[in-house]
C-alpha cells in the first residue's frame, strides 16, 4: 500500500549540495579544512579581489566523474560553467560559478532499500559542480553582520534527483544512500552537522493519478532527520491549503526545525533573475573518454556490490545491508572476518561490537577495539581456548585496553580446561554436594543434567569445555 | 634628449653606457614634472619608486631583455603596493597586494616602472574623458583647443606621443588600443586573444579583453610584447603557444604578402582624408611588393551592435564585485542595510558610462530578453568570426582605417552615446573574433593631427602584423611630432 496522507499522494524531488573532498577549493589554491579560523583561508580569487582570475581544479573535476559514475549516471565529456549573477555580502564575486546550461554529469540513478526490505530506484536528473558561497554572521554583533569567506570557492557537487520519491521515508533512504555512495567513493564526507551535506527539498502533492501540482522548494534542510520531517510538515501544509479551497503558490520555504513547520521565505514573483551566461574566465571543460575510464577502473567497490558478496559469503540481507551502510564499518567487519567464519565474524560485529559502540557512545572510525584483536577473539573461539561465554567477558576487557585477546586469557587464567581429570574432580565434588538431587535425576528428572553442567562450571570458574563437561557429567550420572 | 629615444635606441644608449636606468628615468621623470598638469596622462607617479628601480637595475649584473626602460602602465593593471584605481571612484585607494602578469613579466626584464596612466572609467570609452580622474589631453591639441586622445588607453597613447614614456602597456576591448595610438601618431597593438595573460588586469569584458603595447615604432611594439606575452596558468583563456622574435619579423619583406581590403569597411560618409589615406597604405605596400585583393567581410555592419552586448553584459558581472563591503569605496548611512550599502556604494562610485553599460548588460542578460540580445549577439559573434576564417582563405593581413574620423575636440564629443560608440566601428571586429590588430600612423590630416591604418592577421600571426606594419610605417615615414614637445 503506497504511503499517503488524507488520500494524497506526496511527490518529492531532492537538491542536494555535497562538498567535494579536495584539499583545495574549486577555482583557487586556498585550503578546504572545516573549522579553520575564520578568513584564514582566503584566496584573492575567493574574496573576488580586481583582476583575479578562477582555474578550475582538476581534483574536484575528477571527484565529480567518479560520483557521476556511482551514480551509474552518463558523464559529459564537454560542460561549461556559467555565473549565475546575485548580489550579497558572503558572495565576495557577485555571482557564483556553477554549471547551469551544461552540467558535467547527466542523467543517472539509485536503487534504494526501504525498512521493509523493498526497493526502488530513484532517477538522478544531474549533477553539476559549483562554487559555494561564504558564511554571514549575523549574531556576532548588535547592528553588523560579519563575514566568512573561508567556504567561498570550496567545491560543491548539486545532485539533482527526479520527483520519484513518494513518502518522507523514501526521502530520507535516498539521502542515505547518497551519502553512502559518496563517502564509499571518497568525493564527499557527508558530515551533515559540518555542512557538507545540505538539501533543497521539493514537494508537491496530488491526488493518486494527477499531474503534478504546484510544488515548493524548502531550502537548506541539513540532516536526513530533518528532511523528513520536512518533507511531512510540508505536505500536510500544502493539503491544509487545497483542502480548504485555496491553491499553493510556487515559492522557496524554510524549515523551522524548532516548531516542526516551513515558513515563507520568498515567493516566485521575489525570485532572483539570476541572469546565468557563460563564464568568459573559463573556457568549457572538455576531458577524453579515456579519462573517465581511468578513473571508472579504480573506483573502489560501491556499496550495493559489497552487500550482494557479503550475501554470497552467506551472511543475511539484513546484515549484509547494516554492515554496508558505512564503508569504515564494513572495512572493519572484513578484518574481523579474514579468513574466519563469515557468519561467526557477523554475528559479534553486529551484536556485541554494535552494542559496545552504542554503550560507549564511540563509532567505528573511533573503535575501542580494532578489527585485529576482535578477529583474535574469534580464532580463540574457534580454535576451542575459550568458550563463547568467556569470550564475552575477555570482550568487555578488551574494550577497556584494547588488549590482545589471547594474552588476556593467560595472565587472567581464562583458558578452557580440558584436563579430563580436574572436570571429573570437580564433578564428583558436585555429585557428592548434591546427592539428593543425583537421586531424583536417576528417579527420571532429566531437567536436572542442565543444573549439574551449571555447577560444574561454576566450579571451574567457567572454564570447563563444556563439551568435555558434558560428556564427563552424563558418564558418572548415567554410571 | 634622452626622452626622444625609443626604446631600440635607449636600449643601445644603455648598453654602450652612453647613459644609465637612472638617467633616462630622470629625464622621463622631468619631462612629466612639466608637461602631465597639461595632459593629465599620469594619474599616479612614485618618483622614488621609480629611482629606485632605476638604480637597482643599473646595478644588475644579469641584463633582462628591456634591461633600464622606463615603462608607463594604464591604471588597469594591478600594481603591487602602488594605487590601482581603473580610473573609478569606486575603487577609491585600493592597493593591490599583488602584481598583474604582464608588469611582474616586464619588471622581471628588468623595466622600470614610471607610474599609473590615465583611462577611461574601467576602459569603458572612446575618448578618456568617463574618467575619475578628469580626461588627459591630446598632446596634438592645437593652442587653446582641447583634442581628446582617444580612449579607453587615451593616456597611454598621450604620453608615448609627448616623450612621457618611450612605450606604455594599454588594454584593448573594442579598439581601446589602436584608436588612442591612431588619434596620438603612435603605434599599438592588440594581440591575439590569449596572446597575453589577463591575471591582475581589472576585467571589464572578459572575452574581448587583450593587454598590449604602445610605443613610437612598431619595432617598439614588437619588443614590449615579446616579453609581455607567454602562457599564464593563472589565466584559464591564456593560450599555450610558442612567443617567436617579434622583432625579428619587422624585418621581414612583404612582398608576395596577400592583402586584403574589405568592402563593408568602405563606410558610407567615410572621411575623404581616411580614405585618401587608406588608399595610400594600399599603394604603400603595393610597392612593397604586397598583392592587394577585395575581400568581404558581409557581417561587419552587427559588429557595434553585437559588442555593444555582449562587453556590457559581461561588464555588469564582472563588476559585481565593487560593492563597498570588501575594498575601495563604501558609502553608509546610520542605519542602512546591506542593499542601502550596495546602492549608496556604487551609485557613488560608478561614473554615467559604466552605470549605463552594466544597465545594459543586466537587461540583456535578463530572464526573456537573453535570447534576443546575448544569445543572438553570441550567434552574430560566431559569424564574425567566421567571416575572418573565410577571408583568410584569399589572404594574409587586412587592411583598413584605425578610426573614421582624426582626433575630435573634447568639447566636441557627441552627446549621443551610439554616436560614439560610431568610434569603434573598425576595431571592435578583432576584438569579436578574437584576432590581432596593429595601428600604425600613416600621415596627418588637413588640420595637421595624425591619421592611423589599422592592419588585422590571423591569430597568433602578429608576426605577419609586425612585418606589414613595418613596411607601411618605413614608407609612411612619420616624423611628425605633437605641438608641445616639437
Amino acid at each position: 500500500m503506497s504511503y499517503t496522507i488524507d488520500g494524497w499522494e506526496l511527490v518529492i524531488g531532492l537538491e542536494v549540495h555535497a562538498q567535494v573532498t579536495s584539499q583545495a577549493k574549486l577555482f583557487s589554491g586556498a585550503a578546504t579544512a572545516f573549522g579553520a579560523a575564520p578568513n584564514s583561508q582566503v584566496s584573492f580569487v575567493d574574496a573576488g579581489m580586481p583582476g583575479m582570475l578562477p582555474v578550475i581544479n582538476g581534483e574536484c573535476v575528477a571527484q565529480a566523474v567518479r560520483t557521476g559514475l556511482g551514480l551509474n549516471a552518463e558523464i559529459h565529456l564537454w560542460s561549461r560553467f556559467d555565473r549565475k549573477n546575485y548580489f550579497y555580502a558572503d558572495l565576495p564575486q557577485g555571482y557564483q560559478i556553477s554549471q547551469f546550461a551544461h552540467p558535467i554529469v547527466g542523467k543517472g540513478e539509485v536503487e534504494i532499500t526501504l525498512a521493509d526490505g523493498t526497493t526502488k530506484t530513484v532517477g538522478i536528473t544531474r549533477l553539476h559542480l559549483e562554487q559555494d558561497a561564504g558564511k554571514s554572521l549575523h549574531d556576532q554583533h548588535a547592528t553588523k553582520s560579519f563575514i566568512d569567506l573561508n567556504r567561498s570557492g570550496v567545491a560543491l557537487m548539486e545532485i539533482v534527483s527526479e520527483p520519484d520519491m513518494r513518502s518522507p521515508e523514501e526521502a530520507g533512504a535516498y539521502l542515505t544512500k547518497l551519502r553512502q555512495i559518496m563517502r564509499y567513493l571518497g568525493t564527499c564526507d557527508g558530515n551533515m552537522d559540518e555542512g557538507s551535506l545540505r538539501a533543497d527539498v521539493n514537494v508537491s502533492v496530488r491526488k493518486p493519478g494527477e499531474g503534478f501540482r504546484t510544488r515548493c522548494e524548502v531550502k537548506n534542510v541539513n540532516s536526513i532527520r530533518f528532511v523528513m520531517q520536512a518533507v511531512e510538515a510540508e505536505a500536510r501544509r500544502q493539503i491544509e491549503v487545497w483542502e480548504s479551497g485555496g491553491t499553493v503558490d510556487q515559492e522557496t520555504r524554510l524549515f523551522d526545525t524548532g516548531r516542526g513547520v516551513t515558513r515563507s521565505m520568498r515567493s516566485k514573483e521575489d525570485a532572483h533573475d539570476y541572469r546565468y551566461f557563460p563564464d568568459p574566465d573559463l573556457p568549457p571543460l572538455v576531458f577524453t573518454k579515456d579519462f573517465v575510464d581511468g578513473l571508472k577502473a579504480a573506483l573502489p567497490e560501491l556499496p550495493d556490490a559489497r552487500r550482494a558478496r557479503y550475501v554470497a559469503m552467506g551472511l543475511s540481507p539484513y546484515d549484509a545491508h547494516v554492515l554496508t551502510l558505512e564503508k569504515d564499518t564494513a572495512v572493519f567487519f572484513e578484518e574481523v572476518a579474514g579468513g574466519r567464519d563469515a557468519k561467526l565474524a557477523a554475528n559479534w560485529v553486529t551484536g556485541d561490537y554494535f552494542a559496545a559502540l552504542n554503550r560507549l557512545k564511540r563509532d567505528v572510525s573511533d573503535s575501542p577495539v580494532s578489527a585485529r584483536h576482535l578477529g583474535r577473539l574469534l580464532d580463540l573461539i574457534a580454535d576451542g581456548t575459550i568458550s563463547g561465554k568467556i569470550a564475552k567477558d575477555v570482550f568487555e576487557i578488551m574494550l577497556e585496553a584494547d588488549e590482545d585477546p589471547a594474552s588476556i586469557v593467560e595472565s587472567r587464567g581464562l583458558k578452557q580446561v580440558k584436563d579430563t581429570g580436574a572436570i571429573e574432580a570437580a564433578a564428583d565434588a558436585v555429585l557428592a554436594a548434591n546427592a539428593d538431587k543425583v537421586a531424583e535425576f536417576r528417579s527420571g528428572k532429566d531437567k536436572l543434567f542442565g543444573f549439574f553442567v551449571g555447577q560444574v562450571m561454576k566450579a571451574m570458574q567457567g572454564k570447563g569445555n563444556p563439551a568435555l563437561v558434558n560428556e564427563v557429567l552424563k558418564a558418572k550420572l548415567q554410571g | 634628449m634622452l626622452t626622444e629615444l625609443t626604446i631600440v635606441g635607449a636600449l643601445k644608449a644603455l648598453e654602450s653606457g652612453e647613459t644609465n636606468a637612472v638617467e633616462l628615468a630622470e629625464a622621463h621623470l622631468r619631462a612629466i614634472e612639466a608637461l602631465n598638469p597639461r595632459l593629465n596622462a599620469y594619474v599616479t607617479l612614485h618618483a622614488e619608486r621609480t629611482l629606485d628601480a632605476a638604480r637597482e637595475s643599473d646595478a644588475r649584473k644579469e641584463r633582462g631583455a628591456l634591461e633600464g626602460i622606463p615603462l608607463g602602465l594604464k591604471d588597469l593593471f594591478c600594481t603591487e603596493g602602488v594605487r590601482t584605481t581603473a580610473g573609478s571612484k569606486i575603487l577609491g585607494d585600493f592597493v593591490p597586494p599583488y602584481e598583474s602578469t604582464v608588469t611582474a613579466k616586464l619588471k622581471a626584464a628588468g623595466a622600470v616602472s614610471l607610474g599609473k596612466l590615465n583611462l577611461d572609467e574601467f576602459a569603458m570609452g572612446s575618448t578618456n574623458s568617463s574618467s575619475a580622474h578628469g580626461p588627459t589631453i591630446n598632446p596634438w591639441s592645437p593652442g587653446n583647443r582641447k583634442l581628446v586622445p582617444g580612449g579607453s588607453s587615451g593616456a597611454s597613447a598621450a604620453a608615448v606621443a609627448a616623450r612621457l614614456a618611450p612605450g606604455t602597456m594599454a588594454t584593448d576591448t573594442g579598439g581601446s588600443i589602436r584608436q588612442p595610438a591612431a588619434f596620438c601618431g603612435v603605434a599599438g597593438i592588440k594581440p591575439t586573444y590569449g596572446r597575453v595573460s589577463r591575471w591582475g588586469i581589472i576585467a571589464y569584458a572578459s572575452s574581448l579583453d587583450q593587454a598590449g603595447p604602445m610605443a613610437r615604432t612598431v619595432e617598439d611594439c614588437a619588443i614590449l610584447l615579446r616579453e609581455m606575452a607567454g602562457h599564464d596558468a593563472k589565466d584559464s583563456t591564456s593560450a599555450d603557444v610558442p612567443v617567436p622574435d617579434f622583432a625579428a619579423a619587422c624585418g621581414r619583406s612583404v612582398k608576395g604578402m596577400r592583402i586584403g581590403v574589405p568592402a563593408e569597411y568602405r563606410l558610407e560618409g567615410l572621411s575623404p582624408e581616411i580614405a585618401r589615406v587608406w588608399d595610400q597604405g594600399l599603394e604603400w605596400l603595393k610597392e612593397a611588393g604586397a598583392q592587394i585583393v577585395p575581400i568581404s567581410l558581409p557581417h561587419t555592419k552587427h559588429a557595434l551592435a553585437t559588442y555593444y552586448i555582449v562587453a556590457p553584459a559581461e561588464a555588469s558581472s564582472n563588476l559585481a564585485r565593487y560593492d563597498g563591503v570588501r575594498y575601495g569605496l563604501r558609502v553608509a548611512g546610520q542605519g542602512d542595510g546591506l542593499n542601502d550599502l550596495y546602492e549608496r556604494s556604487r551609485a557613488a562610485g560608478f561614473g554615467a558610462e559604466v552605470r549605463r553599460r552594466i544597465l545594459i548588460g543586466t537587461y540583456v542578460l535578463s530572464a526573456g530578453y537573453y535570447e534576443a540580445y546575448y544569445l543572438k549577439a553570441q550567434k552574430l559573434r560566431a559569424l564574425i568570426r567566421r567571416d575572418f576564417e573565410q577571408a583568410w582563405e584569399s589572404c594574409d593581413a587586412i587592411l583598413t582605417p584605425a578610426t573614421p574620423t582624426a582626433a575630435f575636440a573634447l568639447d566636441d564629443q557627441p552627446s549621443d552615446p551610439v554616436t560614439m560608440y560610431l568610434n569603434d566601428v573598425f576595431t571592435v571586429t578583432a576584438n569579436l573574433a578574437g584576432i590581432p590588430g596593429i595601428s600604425v600612423p600613416a600621415g596627418l590630416s588637413a588640420e595637421g593631427l595624425p591619421l592611423g591604418l589599422q592592419i588585422l592577421g590571423r591569430p597568433f600571426e602578429e608576426e605577419t602584423l609586425f612585418a606589414a606594419g613595418a613596411a607601411l610605417e618605413r614608407a609612411a615615414n612619420f616624423s611628425a611630432k605633437p605641438g608641445m614637445v616639437a
